[in-house]
């Protein structure tokens, strides 16, 4: 397919000056000052004036929904609906239905991506068989397969059993795979645990989740780190308490990645004072302090990456009594808002430690080759230009997902995503959607 | 007032005055024509969730006796297991045409999660681990009786499985907002979460040992300990409660002269309370099931006859 070049001038390159990006067959050709002197004639011309140009995002942590729910997400869905969000590669998390602890399931996942052609969908392989924590899931064949399986979780459980745990980290060292451990111990917070345990849980009567369920399994798992010499990787850490594991075993040299989600940096444990599901996710919001140690954790670097944990679900599984509602919560199309407000407009990080958080490190953990590469010539044109001062009010009606559980619906955010290319292809625009690359 | 939701809701004059209807009201307990005409026409809906038959038939005559036409739902399970949401459930008896639903759920919160979806107003007969606010102000209504004034300035202890108590929530609330200083008293792993800066935002004290606090008490509320909770590690053995947290006969000695005793029941003689205690002429416990109907009829009345609500 040959399109004419694009010039994208005068954007902000991820935090490092102003310059523009010369854009031909799908790769960048010229950045910089002079790049514009370079453009053909016949080049197209996008006035970036005032904008970020970002690597194109890539989310650690996606739910996907297909096959088995959906009416809840499809593969197709949630692409575009992380196209809209600025992504140009999601990480599809395993457990559906059927759970994708096989290569043929995961090829399947990534032609479903293929097909849809928004995103870059990789498939995340099952760690153990139907997630259900005993026995490896065939971790080396999903690796082998064409969908190149690097990232292995059981999200949604945790692998608790220690033996297993220890095996699964050794046995990815081969084709470095990387385990993304959703820790949470089930003797400390089991499957009705859903508010943080403290006093909003006592006062409200709600069954308690507390850090230490968290902490306790990120401690143990370090440490299996250490002793195998693998790549172990934290899925949507929550506490303080996790943060000081984090520093410490970094400290130590330990290979240990981590990731927060959005909400995890915004949304406080209060919120579940009126009930509302929407605010049900595992694990459970927590306490501004929590909130605020996650923060610095990301801008000390404690914390490599932003990751969504986007949860879609249809109504009827989120009106439900709030201990009977399902987990999860949207985020794809909200994050970068979500990572402007909090960290850049406050001041603890720059547009240069966006790019590190949402795309360099995600791309570099995952092992994604064209993903997460610098704005630099030679690198596929793979971009996200960012409106950093737009203010945003967030309409859950106004979504790509088939799902409205948003907890963002209503609030005012600033920064927001302005267009998305893949491989010099547009995918979105303000939001919506272009036709699909494929 | 539109809903009992929570105690919290709850001013102290407004408390007050539902303790005040439910004194002329027991009066009508004990003709021998119960009925009041008060509530002719008003249609109640008694939805539980959860079995309790104390408490559904106490909400059930109260209802008759102010001629309210009242229906008893069960709904056994969660929802979930149904394939139905609870948004759903609740939506196809409001659509009958229903004035109040009387809500009893094994989930924290659904009450008040129902209020926001239906049109009807909504009484909270007892929430998961969350709230039990009739149970409170009926709590209230039979302390003050036996005690007389409104209970401000009287110390109140409340022992046993606190963490899993709804009774608890609302009675602590309650007794805060007429003024009544309260002690909290159970083994540690009993104590709700986050009970340390709770009490400092509340005002209200905690003990782990109940020798210490009963001789200044002026009432004394035993909560049920489940033996089931056992199976989760609360505490070592059932004997090993009744020893450090029961009220046996030589606590209740302990305890001044004037004090009297409640149970919400039902009771475990021998664990929680021993039957001395229990059947002591400071015991409450049968005062506290007549006043029930009272109390709730009460609730009806100021939900459904007052201002704004004839339509």
């Amino acid at each position: 397919m040959t399109t004419p070049p694009l010039l994208i001038t005068g954007a902000d390159l991820a935090g490092a000056g102003r310059g523009d990006l010369l854009v031909a067959d799908g790769r960048i050709v010229a950045a910089g000052p002079d790049a514009a002197a370079e453009a053909p004639g016949g080049t197209a011309r996008t006035d970036a004036d005032g904008l970020v140009a970002l690597p194109g995002l890539v989310d650690l942590h996606t739910h996907l929904r297909e096959p088995g729910r959906e009416d809840a997400e499809t593969v197709e869905t949630g692409s575009r609906a992380a196209a809209a969000g600025g992504y140009t590669a999601v990480l599809a998390m395993a457990n559906t239905t059927p759970v994708t602890d096989t290569a043929e399931a995961a090829e399947r996942v990534l032609d479903l991506g293929r097909r849809a052609g928004y995103v870059d969908v990789h498939p995340v392989g099952a760690v153990t068989k139907g997630l259900a924590g005993a026995e490896l899931a065939e971790l080396g064949l999903m690796a082998a397969s064409r969908a190149r399986v690097r990232v292995f979780s059981d999200d949604g459980r945790c692998v608790h059993d220690a033996r297993v745990m220890r095996r699964a980290l050794e046995y990815v060292r081969a084709f470095d795979g990387v385990i993304s451990q959703h820790a949470q111990d089930p003797a400390l917070a089991d499957g009705s645990a859903c508010c943080h345990e403290g006093e909003h849980s006592g006062r409200l009567g709600l069954p308690g989740w507390p850090g230490v369920a968290e902490e306790t399994v990120v401690a143990r798992d370090v440490m299996l780190a250490r002793h195998t010499g693998s790549r172990v990787h934290i899925a949507h850490v929550s506490t303080a308490g996790s943060v000081e594991v984090l520093r410490w075993a970094k400290a130590q040299g330990i290979a240990v990645t981590a990731e927060v989600t959005p909400h995890h940096l915004m949304l406080t444990t209060d919120l579940l004072a009126g009930y509302d599901p929407v605010y049900k996710v595992n694990p459970p919001l927590r306490p501004a302090e929590d909130v605020e140690a996650l923060r610095a954790a990301l801008a000390d670097g404690t914390i490599d990456a932003v990751a969504t944990d986007h949860a879609p679900h249809p109504r009827q599984d989120k009106e439900h009594a709030f201990a009977d509602a399902a987990f999860g919560m949207l985020g794809l199309e909200t994050a970068l808002s979500v990572v402007a407000t909090t960290m850049v407009t406050e001041g603890r990080v720059g547009w240069r430690e966006v790019a590190q958080v949402m795309s360099h490190a995600p791309a570099r953990i995952a092992g994604l080759a064209g993903q997460g590469q610098p704005l630099e010539p030679g690198s596929p044109a793979t971009i996200t230009l960012v409106d950093p001062g737009r203010r945003v009010s967030v309409d859950a009606a106004l979504s790509q997902s088939l799902s409205r559980n948003n907890p963002w619906h209503g609030r005012e955010l600033t920064g927001a995503v302005h267009l998305t290319m893949l491989r010099g292809q547009v995918t979105a625009r303000e939001g919506l959607v272009w036709g699909g690359v494929a | 007032m539109r809903h009992l939701l929570s105690i919290g809701d709850l001013s102290r004059e407004e408390i007050l005055e539902l303790l005040d209807t439910a004194e002329s009201m027991h009066e009508v307990q004990h003709r021998e024509v119960k009925k009041l005409p008060t509530l002719r026409g008003r249609t109640i809906i008694n939805f539980f969730f959860e079995d309790s038959t104390r408490t559904r038939s106490s909400f059930e005559l109260a209802g008759k006796w102010l001629s309210a036409d009242t229906i008893n739902l069960s709904g056994k399970g969660s929802s979930v297991s149904k394939g139905e949401s609870l948004r759903d459930t609740v939506m196809t008896i409001d659509a009958m045409g229903v004035d109040l639903m009387v809500v009893r759920h094994m989930a924290s919160g659904a009450p008040a999660q129902i209020a926001s979806w239906t049109g009807c107003s909504i009484v909270n007969a007892g929430d998961g681990t969350h709230e039990h606010p009739s149970q409170a102000l009926l709590d209230a209504y039979t302390m003050r009786r036996r005690l007389g004034g409104d209970l401000a300035g009287r110390h109140v202890a409340i022992v046993g499985d606190l963490t899993h108590s709804r009774v608890l929530r609302s009675n602590l609330l309650c007794l805060r907002t007429l003024g009544a200083s309260v002690t909290l008293v159970a083994p540690p792993t009993l104590m709700p979460s986050g009970i340390g800066p709770w009490a400092d935002t509340d005002g209200f004290g905690t003990s782990y040992e109940l020798d210490d606090v009963l001789p200044t008490v002026d009432a004394v509320m035993m909560l049920r300990v489940q033996r089931e909770r056992m199976s989760g590690g609360f505490f070592p053995t059932p004997r090993e409660y009744a020893v450090r947290y029961g009220l046996t006969p030589a606590r209740l000695a302990r305890m001044p002269e004037h004090a009297v005793i409640c149970h919400p029941g039902p009771m475990n003689r021998g664990l929680e309370i021993s039957a001395d205690a229990a059947d002591a002429a400071q015991s409450l416990v049968l005062d506290q099931v007549s006043a029930g109907v009272a109390v709730r009829m009460s609730i009806l009345y100021h939900l459904l006859a007052g201002e704004g609500s004839t339509s």
